[in-house]
């Protein structure tokens, strides 16, 4: 009842504070803000924020809290969009929202997924809110409760999350995520900073690769491309099917499945050090173990949008707690928005709880209401945003490579992420085609520097604590966290491996004849031995032991299945390969050729800069490949043009510059940075 | 709205772009009148470290105080420990005065070590303004009752500390302990300071340092709770080149007054030479602005009086304090003198801590 006593009457104080005529008009500002700037995969909430910061200071601060909050809020919710339309994930809060998204969208019933989407947003959104106001006063010795041994039991719970998404035959799941994990690895070392298959020559792979670029190469390339080459809409028969209704009631009937993520949300959300990049698959996975018809996910299973939707908004309040307790963001936009909260005089920390509770209050609700608002907005939106699912594919096809393009290179502004946003998404095409698990590498990927940290970390912490007495080590790493955790963990991977058999999570894929998935086995191969040796290389032992190790499981896993390779008969599922048979190999187009057109664009933006090499690229590919006339050529063009230069110039970013801006100054856009 | 936003969306009629485009930069060339603009306050980090923070503060006092009130945009542009965005402001050329960068302890650290992947030179740029600042060491309350002044009682303690890596500013706290004696294991690979307390609440790790403004907001409650203790600060430089306390923690001992009462540990000769040299590259000028090279005298004046503006505002004590600490903020010659000592250390200095690294750590910078 204290916790009442203290929380009722602030959270009245922080009520009249919010609900003023100016606040509101700023929350929706805001909102309206970062629902443009979320669409745009890549951006996400640090353009955004950064882009208003210079304004608040001198604002008042509630309004400036609610210009900002409603901005961050909104970033997770309509980056589901790109997601769920176009195959791309935005960020990591929509990662597993393309598994079962975007084939529903394929189905044509992109309506129904977001809005699905969006409810389970909304809902996650106000249930973490509520969560937080009362949790959020008790939760300093909860989270302090939370150490490395538990964070790391956390990251293996993900990784474990490979179990069910493995695909048909575990062995290539295991494999994948390695390759997942050992890519994760790529670049200096965090403990040591050994270079890790990287050298200083090529300094753009010192800093390792980025979730962005990664997403986008294995999720959004493969699809766009495999698209285009079959000359289609997304949606299959270029028609709407189920509508936003039938996604709203779709939620509702699994209202308990999006509370249970909601909470997993708020609780993984809270613990400061994980992000939010193992939310979405605990989400995902407890989706798929808790739901009976399992044939459905990977292929459009309305349940497989709902889980990680509910989880993402609610992770966002869950943010909240080490964010304004502990003054340490989980993400880069908690960290601008720590920026503006001290230019609106507020410091994050404990005071802020015990002295400006009506204004941690604010924070709070003001990102449930702007929650609420952008996500009704958003489905309101939606009927009209998903006809562009029965656009021709061919039409929307250069806007996507404009956009995955751009937002590549916001990762580090360098023509070093065009390079790999195009090798991975070469990788992400032959994943794809051999039907190597993509969630599997995605999750190795994203995990990958939190496992090997934590591991160490807890490691060296451990070995301390046992030099001080067995008990008081013991107790360290066998908190009762670690052995719920753990038991999670083991009945996790036991139903997943069983179930995994039934989870297609890339559809049926035809199988062929054995050279090119022997082929493509042996380059992996190849490349985790390489990866075994170069690490073997390293001298300091702390950043050499990790990638050693995911290199010889994954070679030794690699071996297994070419063993298998050796006996089995080419009809077996081990020779999967999309070329072979069905919707792919049908296709009018070659894959080469269509490739050939992405890698067109990015070498004409090394060598023109992007803007240029965007105008030619854009009428040679709708003259030639797509057939336009001249007129509606130059006129789509003019408006992919205008539309990058508006979000570019409106958000101050640059473009990628290329040689010829070497020589000659370029005034903005044609110029570089 | 600023009129830069402006006349950006003015040039989106892509036809016309190129031309518009060109008379907008011609017109921007001459004065450094910054009516309209938009000066791009370049940060080598990423948005979660103490130089966003610190650049935070400054950008819209900065806006206020520069000719024209232009719009002052942080924008963060991480990698490689730094040196990516420094290298990316080397290879800049003076413009229009839109441009200014911030370097940091962590920038000074790689190119002071012969770090490969440095390819910047502080001589070529022009130092506009110096920030300082101080750090300090704190105990949990079991292990602060065993010091009384110096660390001899601390010597068979199994110390844990959270660190993001020996080369960078943890190098000045991981060799002030070990001067004491202190067996202080790092645990690397944490993503800032931050996280270090945050291990330190936990109980994971022992011993922490945090910088001033860090201090004040996350450990400064720790301390009125009786969570933590301080041990010592750094301490701060006088005129004269002396380590004095620190005036925003006076009552603190500095780490050369633990390091004279602490047997074993001496406040001469090599070690200690080198300690204070990284010292003194590290916290007393750790912060400074700089615009690129070939930036004209009027320029350099420019930024230098919107500073000094700044620093003359009569809130500038308050709000200050509160978000950096009471440490010099300098400009014009304090600020040159405060980079020469930031980027200069003596050859002995260098070689010693990359012996020490090497021995110690088994870090090498090749």
């Amino acid at each position: 009842m204290d916790l009442l006593t203290t929380a009722l009457p602030a959270l009245g104080e922080a009520f009249s504070l919010i609900l003023q005529p100016q606040q509101l008009t700023f929350l929706v500002l805001g909102v309206l803000l970062g629902l443009s700037v979320g669409v745009f995969p890549g951006l996400g909430g640090i353009a955004g924020l950064s882009l208003v910061l210079p304004f608040v200071y001198g604002m008042e601060p509630v309004s400036g809290l609610a210009l900002m909050v409603g901005l961050v809020a909104v970033i997770p919710t309509s980056d589901t969009f790109a997601s769920v339309l176009m195959g791309i994930p935005g960020s990591s809060a929509s990662q597993a929202t393309v598994l079962d998204g975007f084939p529903l969208a394929k189905k044509g019933e992109a309506a129904r997924a977001l809005s699905a989407a969006f409810a389970s947003s909304l809902f996650g959104g106000l249930l973490g809110a509520f969560f937080l106001t009362f949790f959020i006063l008790i939760a300093r010795p909860i989270v302090l409760a939370f150490g490395l041994p538990e964070m790391l039991m956390i990251t293996i719970l993900g990784l474990s999350m490979v179990a069910i998404l493995a695909g048909r035959l575990p062995l290539k799941g295991v494999a994948a995520a390695c390759m997942g994990l050992l890519v994760g690895t790529i670049g200096e070392a965090d403990a040591g900073g050994s270079l890790r298959m990287s050298t200083y020559s090529i300094p753009y792979l010192t800093d390792g690769l980025q979730l962005v670029i990664v997403g986008m190469g294995i999720f959004a390339i493969p699809e766009i491309i495999s698209l285009l080459r079959q000359d289609r809409a997304i949606s299959r028969d270029a028609t709407l099917g189920a509508g936003w209704l039938k996604g709203v009631s779709d939620w509702w009937n699994n209202i308990w499945l999006s509370i249970r993520c909601s909470l997993i949300g708020v609780i993984v959300g809270v613990i400061p050090g994980l992000g939010g990049s193992v939310v979405d698959w605990i989400a995902y996975g407890h989706t798929v173990q808790t739901t009976s018809d399992k044939s459905g996910f990977g292929s459009g299973e309305i349940r497989g949008v709902i889980g990680p939707e509910s989880s993402n908004n609610a992770k966002e309040g869950g943010g909240l707690v080490p964010t304004l307790i502990f003054g340490i963001p989980g993400s880069g936009s908690m960290a601008i928005f720590l920026g503006g909260l001290a230019l609106l005089g507020y410091d994050a920390g404990p005071q802020l709880i015990t002295n400006d509770l009506d204004i941690t209050y604010t924070v709070v609700w003001s990102l449930a209401l702007a929650n609420v608002v952008g996500a009704g907005l958003c489905i309101l939106l939606s009927p009209g945003i998903a006809r562009l699912t029965t656009i021709r594919f061919t039409m929307l096809a250069p806007f996507l490579f404009m956009m995955i393009t751009f937002a590549a290179f916001q990762s580090r502004q360098s023509l070093g992420d065009l390079v790999a946003l195009f090798a991975i998404g070469l990788l992400g095409i032959f994943l794809r085609r051999f039907d190597w698990s993509r969630p599997a590498f995605l999750i190795g990927f994203v995990l990958s520097t939190q496992a090997e940290n934590f591991s160490f970390q807890a490691y060296q912490i451990a070995m301390s604590k046992f030099r001080r007495g067995a008990d008081v080590g013991l107790e360290y790493i066998f908190s009762p966290i670690v052995i719920v955790l753990l038991i999670i963990t083991v009945i996790s991977i036991i139903v997943g491996i069983r179930q995994a058999k039934s989870i297609m999570s890339e559809g049926d894929v035809p199988v062929g004849a054995k050279r090119a998935p022997l082929i493509f086995l042996l380059c992996v191969t190849v490349y985790f031995v390489i990866s075994y040796f170069d690490a073997a290389a390293i001298t300091m032992q702390t950043d050499r032991i990790f990638p050693m190790t995911i290199a010889f499981v994954a070679t030794v896993s690699c071996l297994l299945l070419l063993i298998r390779m050796f006996l089995a008969p080419k009809e077996d599922v081990i020779f999967a390969d999309r070329e072979a048979a069905g919707e792919d190999a049908e296709a009018p187009q070659g894959l080469w050729r269509t490739l050939a057109w992405f890698a067109v664009l990015l070498i004409l933006s090394s060598l023109l800069g992007f803007i240029l090499a965007l105008a030619i690229f854009f009428v040679a590919f709708l003259r030639i490949r797509a057939g336009r006339t001249w007129a509606r050529t130059l006129l789509l063009t003019a408006g992919g043009i205008a539309l990058i230069c508006f979000m570019a110039g409106s958000l101050n970013r640059d473009f990628p510059p290329g040689l010829l801006q070497a020589f000659v100054e370029l005034p903005w856009p044609l110029g570089g940075i | 709205m600023s009129i830069t936003k402006i006349t950006r969306w003015a040039t989106l009629g892509l036809a016309a772009s190129a031309a518009v485009a060109f008379s907008i930069q011609a017109v921007a060339a001459d004065g450094i009148d910054l009516k309209g603009k938009t000066v791009e306050w370049v940060i080598p980090f990423s948005e979660s470290g103490g130089s966003a923070k610190w650049s935070h503060f400054y950008a819209p006092l900065l806006s206020e105080a520069l000719p024209g009130k232009p719009t002052v945009v942080v924008k963060f542009m991480p990698g490689a420990g730094s040196t990516k965005g420094a290298n990316w402001f080397q290879k800049r050329k003076y413009k229009n005065g839109t441009t200014i960068f911030g370097s940091s302890g962590s920038t000074q650290f790689p190119y002071l070590l012969g770090d490969p992947r440095v390819k910047y030179e502080y001589k070529d740029w022009n130092v506009v303004m110096a920030s300082g600042t101080g750090g300090v060491a704190y105990l949990p309350p079991d292990l602060a009752k065993k010091f009384d002044g110096d660390a001899d009682d601390l010597k068979d303690i199994n110390f844990i500390y959270g660190s993001q890596g020996a080369t960078r500013l943890d190098l000045v706290p991981l060799l002030a302990w070990e001067m004491l004696g202190l067996k202080v294991e790092p645990v690397f690979g944490i993503k800032g300071r931050g996280d270090g307390r945050l291990m330190f609440e936990r109980g994971e790790a022992n011993i922490d340092y945090q910088t001033s403004s860090s201090y004040l907001k996350g450990v400064a409650p720790l301390v009125k709770e009786g969570k933590a203790v301080p041990m010592m600060s750094w301490g701060s430089l006088d005129a004269d080149g002396n380590i004095v306390r620190d005036p925003t923690f006076p009552d603190m001992p500095t780490f050369k007054e633990v390091c004279d009462a602490t047997a074993g540990c001496e406040t001469k000769g090599e070690q200690w030479e080198a300690w204070k040299a990284f010292f003194i590259a590290g916290f007393p000028a750790q912060k400074m602005v700089f615009l690129p090279q070939g930036a004209p005298a009027e320029a350099i004046a420019t930024y230098t009086k919107a500073f000094q503006a700044v620093h003359a505002r009569s809130d500038f004590a308050e709000i200050s304090a509160v978000r950096l600490g009471k440490y010099p903020q300098m400009t014009g010659d304090m600020a040159t003198g405060a980079l020469n000592s930031a980027t200069n250390v003596p050859a002995e200095a260098k070689a010693f801590v990359l012996n020490w690294l090497k021995e110690r750590y088994g870090v090498t910078l090749k």
